[in-house]
């Protein structure tokens, strides 16, 4: 088995203030390759702020962040160009939202929505970028007849689908999730899950995933980061953390619901 | 394997404590391990023996890094590397690195990942990391088959997924599972509890067989006679309950 030798990403001291408040104060962590990583807290704890600040969707008060870009090795993604920020977004990351119409072009067909992303990689070829996106529908489990529909006419699962093929078009080493799976039926959910499960160990993704759901992070997450008003409180493997929490909050969190 | 593979101990540990600290429940402590000292070589298989709530579990989840030690340390010899890890200390890389290729871990109740069936469930711990080509996934198909079979498990439910399975049939699951790598280190909490005479017997010649090719076993056997046809030693954990007033 090869071993990587750095991350993929680092987080170094980030901060963000909305106003006076710290939505996120001095957090830093490590991702390397494969390693999918939950952040979960209650809301308005700092996680989607975190999320963003990682992602460079927004730009942190202080701190670092470093991602592994395939040529130049670790870059800081707050000093690069606007244009190499949109590329690398583009390309090497993923972002799957919580509501899909954010993360979709809602009056593009299917096929259209998967393929764009390979056209950001300079793939041209029409029947070659159908092809790939109906193999990519396949992976997804959606029913590739519906490749000329645009998402208007999907369910909520549906779009979750279509909107995680988008992403993974272009194999990117990074997908940032912000609550992936809530607000869809529980039988959809668990479906999705098992979706996300299966393509992140399968492709070894490297992943955050944002969740109020502690469901979520055992199924998904190899570590898990615990948040609480813009503070790591907790971290360590995700098993460790819900089986054996040492901060008080992170035992609420976990006495709070059945069986996590 | 170098000479020292058969004179160090796969597994050390060393003053091992533990105690929960229930924050919500007035801050109480409860102390459950301490002074927990043992080693396992290669080829052994020690078993825990003590009474219900003497920390025989917590003791293998502290192993397994599931729990974190409150003192002491575990050392374990990592195939792959030269150097010993010291689990207490360790970083959650090098702890997820120690689950996929040296620590295997059977535990009492099967975790069940919805909608996977249960031959997928037995073959993933041959196909972690990275995406398996066909030849790697028709073989940890084959070994799963064989363990399957071997234990029991009729084969119109092997693309089931087990969360309706009976407590034995997900038990015999979980232990086909641990038993398809050739983990150096296998923790089995009562894995023949809700067996039957022929499963238990299973589970004693999958033991057996694991300690044939080296490996170092550490298990919690509920049946006494179990206990005595598989356990080359008996750790008395009474000797590991703290003293009351300690802390
Ligand atoms: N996560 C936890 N939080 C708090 N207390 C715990 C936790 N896990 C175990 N304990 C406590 O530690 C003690 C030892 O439990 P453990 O499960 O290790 O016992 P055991 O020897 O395996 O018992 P049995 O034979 O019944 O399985 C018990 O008092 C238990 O309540
Ligand atoms: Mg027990």
């Amino acid at each position: 088995m090869t071993e990587d030798t750095s991350p993929i990403l680092r987080v170094e001291g980030v901060v963000k203030y909305y106003g006076a408040r710290a939505a996120v104060s001095g957090v830093s962590f490590e991702l390397w390759p494969g390693e999918v990583l939950a952040v979960v807290g209650e809301s308005g704890s700092g996680k989607s702020t975190l999320l963003n600040s990682v992602a460079a969707r927004v730009r942190p008060d202080a701190g670092r962040v470093s991602f592994l870009t395939r040529h130049e090795g670790m870059v800081d993604v707050h000093a690069m160009s606007e244009a190499q920020r949109r590329l690398l977004a583009r390309t090497d990351w993923g972002y799957v939202h919580q509501d899909a119409v954010q993360g979709l072009r809602m009056n593009v067909s299917a096929g259209a929505n998967v393929g764009e992303r390979l056209m950001a990689l300079g793939e041209r070829h029409y029947g070659r970028i159908r092809s790939e996106a109906a193999s990519w529908l396949e992976r997804v489990e959606m029913d590739v007849a519906r490749i000329d529909d645009t998402p208007a006419t999907f369910s909520g699962g549906m779009r979750q689908r279509l909107q995680i093929a988008r992403n993974l078009v272009t194999r990117p080493r990074l997908v940032f999730m912000d609550e992936p799976t809530s607000g869809l039926d529980v039988s959809v959910q668990a479906k999705l899950l098992d979706l996300l499960r299966s393509l992140t160990r399968g492709l070894s993704l490297a992943a955050i995933v944002v969740t109020h759901d502690l469901a979520v992070a055992r199924l998904l997450a190899h570590r898990m980061i615990v948040m609480k008003e813009g503070r790591m409180v907790e971290t360590g493997l995700t098993d460790q953390v819900l089986d054996d929490p040492q901060h008080p909050y992170t035992q609420l969190l976990v006495s709070s619901v059945l069986q996590p | 394997m170098t000479d020292t593979s058969t004179v160090l101990p796969a597994l050390r540990v060393d003053g091992l404590a533990k105690r929960f600290t229930l924050h919500h429940q007035g801050g109480v402590e409860l102390p459950v391990l301490e002074g927990v000292s043992l080693e396992a070589f290669r080829g052994e298989c020690v078993a825990l023996d003590g009474p219900s709530g003497a920390g025989k579990s917590t003791l293998l989840k502290l192993i397994y890094a599931n729990y974190r030690a409150t003192a002491g340390s575990i050392r374990v010899r990592r195939e792959s590397a030269s150097a010993e890890v010291e689990v207490t200390r360790a970083d959650a890389r090098t702890l997820l690195a120690l689950r996929r290729d040296t620590i295997g871990y059977v535990s009492q109740f099967l975790r069940t990942v919805p909608r996977v069936g249960a031959l997928d469930v037995v073959a993933e711990p041959l196909l972690v990391g990275g995406e398996a080509d066909t030849s790697a996934l028709r073989e940890a198909h084959r070994k799963a088959q064989e363990l399957l079979l071997r234990l029991r498990i009729p084969q119109r439910l092997w693309h089931v997924p087990p969360a309706t399975f009976s407590g034995g049939e997900q038990q015999r699951i979980n232990i086909a599972r641990s038993f398809i790598r050739s983990w150096p280190i296998l923790l089995l909490d009562e894995p023949t509890a809700s067996l039957d005479a022929d499963n238990c017997s299973t589970v004693a010649s999958l033991i057996d067989e694991a300690r044939a090719r080296g490996a170092a076993v550490i298990g919690i056997f509920h049946d006494a006679r179990v206990r005595e046809r598989v356990a080359t030693k008996v750790i008395d954990m009474e000797r590991f309950q703290p003293r009351p007033g300690s802390r």
